[in-house]
């Protein structure tokens, strides 16, 4: 009945160390399904970070499988995994990575100039409709110096959005805000959930969890709880 | 945002395989890139403007000397051919050239015969002396020719005439006066022709003067002379009847070569030479002249040209310098840039990209530059310039050469990133 966008089973990661092998994943199984608000948890060292880069694309499995919308990402090479990132997945990090000395818009329009297939005219209207949607319309010309912490995130998740991702990942989005634009931006974050959008938020802090419908915890490598959340906190209530 | 899905998703079948970089979005990316640290993109840029800049003006230098030194020689007479009697022995004393009796009016008859790509001919022998007009005296030389004398020498009559083959041939007593002698004879009077000059008790009416031709190549004075019919010197000042050297005209320079080929025939067939014997005479052109001076200057348009290509070759390393420090100080961006689906190959274009616009952007800079500071020199030290397409074409060809190279291997660094450390690059 409910589309599922990432199926994750058995994922194994291995570093080596050296002579050691070091497992940082030791066989993740779950699956997320398209308009879920999901937190993945742990404290570091966890296999966290690991988890997020296969998700996002940036790292291939060792063993296991990832699907991503149909797409098995585990067996694909470099430049198709960057095809993924740039058409199915959009990022939003906890530094922001805004380019510097370039305007909101050209921040946003980023990700379409890596895809020919859309044109200059449609790629200005997609990056002005994303900023719009983050309630930026008006600061589209400002830099990022000119933009506070919470509308330099909102430039980023506005980036995010622009290349109509299957998922949005964050990672430790808010981990750079103070408490009341965290506020602000999980509110962001919830209001895109409703409109349909399926958020990955990797994070260490269990309020951040509050505001999502289900979490992930992992430890050791290992997934150690999946809940839903049913006190899920609504900003905008 | 979920009604625009539907749309947007008929797009994204099949995402890994229709995505291909425009040259265009490359060249945005990389200019946008450029335009947000200016100051450095200027300071990259120098190093190859001063560099092309040099390169442009040392080679208009070069090349200018070049062709000043060809024009002088050949204002001498591009075509002209020189024949001298060649040195000998008489019982183990080598003899001056001048001396030596072997060429004859034999000779200038068997040229004139056999010699078909010779345009013009004249005898030559010259006396050494004072010449005498009223109370002053000049020491001179007199030079007796013929008639085609002043075509092969490029020597022009300003006033009067040149003598005719008539006075040649009853050897008559008169003549033309260079500038330099003019002056020293005559000062005072107005038109030297008709006067008479003494030479050696000859008396000499003065039937033309010529035009003045200033120093030539070597610093000598070329209006310091005074030309007479051959005969004249021959039987009235001198008493010989052989002739000390032969002047030619070729018909152009492309047959300069074969003219001196068909003299040295006709010379060794009228000097009645065997195959293994040794040519009693030399035949000198200024296209030898020409390419001896034109081999110095281009020795020096080429050392000018290297020391520029060497600071065009430092301003190239300057260009890898700064982009191995952008691409470290730019990890995060690349980072970005991987992470919203930048391949190894698109960072590896846009880098790329960005030292070819560094350098032949500075190139064109540079070009200009080198332009107006060439002519600009060119007008103010009255310096003989010239500017070559091909040195312009080249320093261009050099200018992205340079960029790719030195831009190749920081863009490689750049490409080669992972992605994952890239972004938490601190």
């Amino acid at each position: 009945m409910k589309n599922e966008i990432i199926e994750i089973l058995d994922l194994k990661r291995n570093f080596s160390v050296g002579i050691e092998t070091v497992q940082a994943l030791k066989g993740v199984s779950f699956t997320v399904s398209e308009g879920e608000f999901i937190t993945i948890m742990g404290a570091s060292g966890s296999g966290k970070s690991t988890l997020l880069n296969i998700l996002g694309a940036l790292d291939r499995p060792t063993e296991g499988n990832y699907v991503l919308d149909g797409t098995n990402v585990g067996t694909l090479s470099k430049d198709q995994l960057a095809g993924i990132r740039n058409q199915k997945i959009g990022f939003v990090f906890q530094s922001f990575n805004l380019l510097a000395r370039t305007s909101a818009l050209e921040n946003v329009e980023l990700p379409l100039m890596y895809n020919s297939s859309v044109s200059p005219r449609k790629r200005k209207n997609l990056a002005e409709k994303a900023l719009e949607t983050v309630g930026l319309a008006d600061r589209m010309d400002h830099a990022p110096n000119q933009l506070s912490g919470g509308q330099q995130q909102r430039v980023a998740i506005a980036r995010a959005l622009v290349n109509d991702p299957v998922m949005v990942l964050a990672d430790e989005a808010t981990g750079n805000l103070d408490s009341k634009t965290t506020m602000d931006i999980m509110a962001l974050f919830q209001d895109l959930n409703r409109q349909g959008k399926t958020i990955v938020f990797v994070t260490h802090e269990h309020e951040i969890a509050e505001y999502s419908n289900r979490t992930i915890v992992l430890r050791d490598g290992e997934i150690v709880k999946d809940h839903a959340n049913l006190g899920r906190r609504a900003v905008l209530d | 945002m979920v009604k625009t899905r539907g749309l947007a998703s008929l797009q994204k079948k099949n995402p890994t395989t229709h995505r291909h970089m425009t040259v265009l979005n490359l060249s945005k990316i990389a200019v946008k890139a450029m335009g947000r640290n200016k100051m450095r993109t200027f300071l990259t840029m120098l190093g190859i403007i001063i560099g092309v800049t040099s390169v442009i003006t040392m080679l208009a230098i070069g090349e200018g000397s070049k062709e000043s030194i060809q024009e002088q020689i050949s204002s001498m007479g591009a075509n002209m051919l020189m024949v001298h009697p060649g040195s000998d022995e008489r019982g183990g004393v080598r003899m001056d050239r001048s001396s030596m009796q072997s060429l004859t009016l034999d000779d200038i008859e068997a040229i004139s015969r056999y010699a078909t790509h010779v345009s013009a001919l004249s005898p030559m022998v010259s006396s050494g002396g004072q010449v005498i007009a009223g109370a002053n005296n000049w020491p001179t030389t007199i030079q007796g020719v013929g008639k085609d004398f002043l075509e092969i020498r490029k020597m022009e009559v300003s006033e009067g005439v040149m003598f005719t083959d008539y006075e040649v041939k009853r050897a008559g007593k008169v003549c033309l006066l260079g500038q330099t002698v003019v002056e020293n004879l005559f000062p005072d009077i107005e038109s030297a022709v008709g006067q008479t000059v003494r030479f050696k008790n000859i008396p000499f009416k003065v039937i033309g003067v010529l035009a003045s031709k200033g120093q030539n190549t070597f610093g000598q004075d070329q209006d310091d002379v005074i030309l007479a019919p051959y005969t004249t010197i021959q039987k009235r000042i001198m008493a010989i009847t052989h002739i000390q050297s032969v002047f030619a005209s070729a018909e152009n320079e492309m047959v300069s070569e074969q003219a001196e080929e068909e003299i040295t025939l006709a010379l060794r067939a009228s000097h009645d030479l065997d195959d293994d014997e040794e040519d009693d005479f030399n035949v000198r052109s200024q296209q030898e002249l020409i390419k001896t001076f034109s081999s110095t200057s281009e020795m020096l348009t080429l050392l000018l040209g290297a020391i520029a290509g060497i600071s065009l070759l430092v301003g190239g390393i300057g260009i890898m310098n700064i982009m191995f420090v952008s691409v470290t100080e730019r990890t995060r961006e690349i980072g970005l840039r991987m992470a919203v689906g930048g391949r190894g190959r698109d960072i590896l274009s846009q880098f790329l990209m960005e030292a070819v616009i560094v350098s032949v952007g500075g190139g064109l800079i540079g070009i200009s530059l080198g332009l107006i500071l060439a002519y600009g020199m060119g007008n103010l030290l009255v310096w003989p310039v010239v500017v070559t397409n091909q040195s312009i074409m080249l320093s261009f060809l050099v200018c992205a050469v340079v960029g790719i190279f030195f831009g190749w291997y920081p863009a490689r660094k750049a490409a080669g990133l992972d992605p994952i450390e890239a972004l938490r690059y601190e």
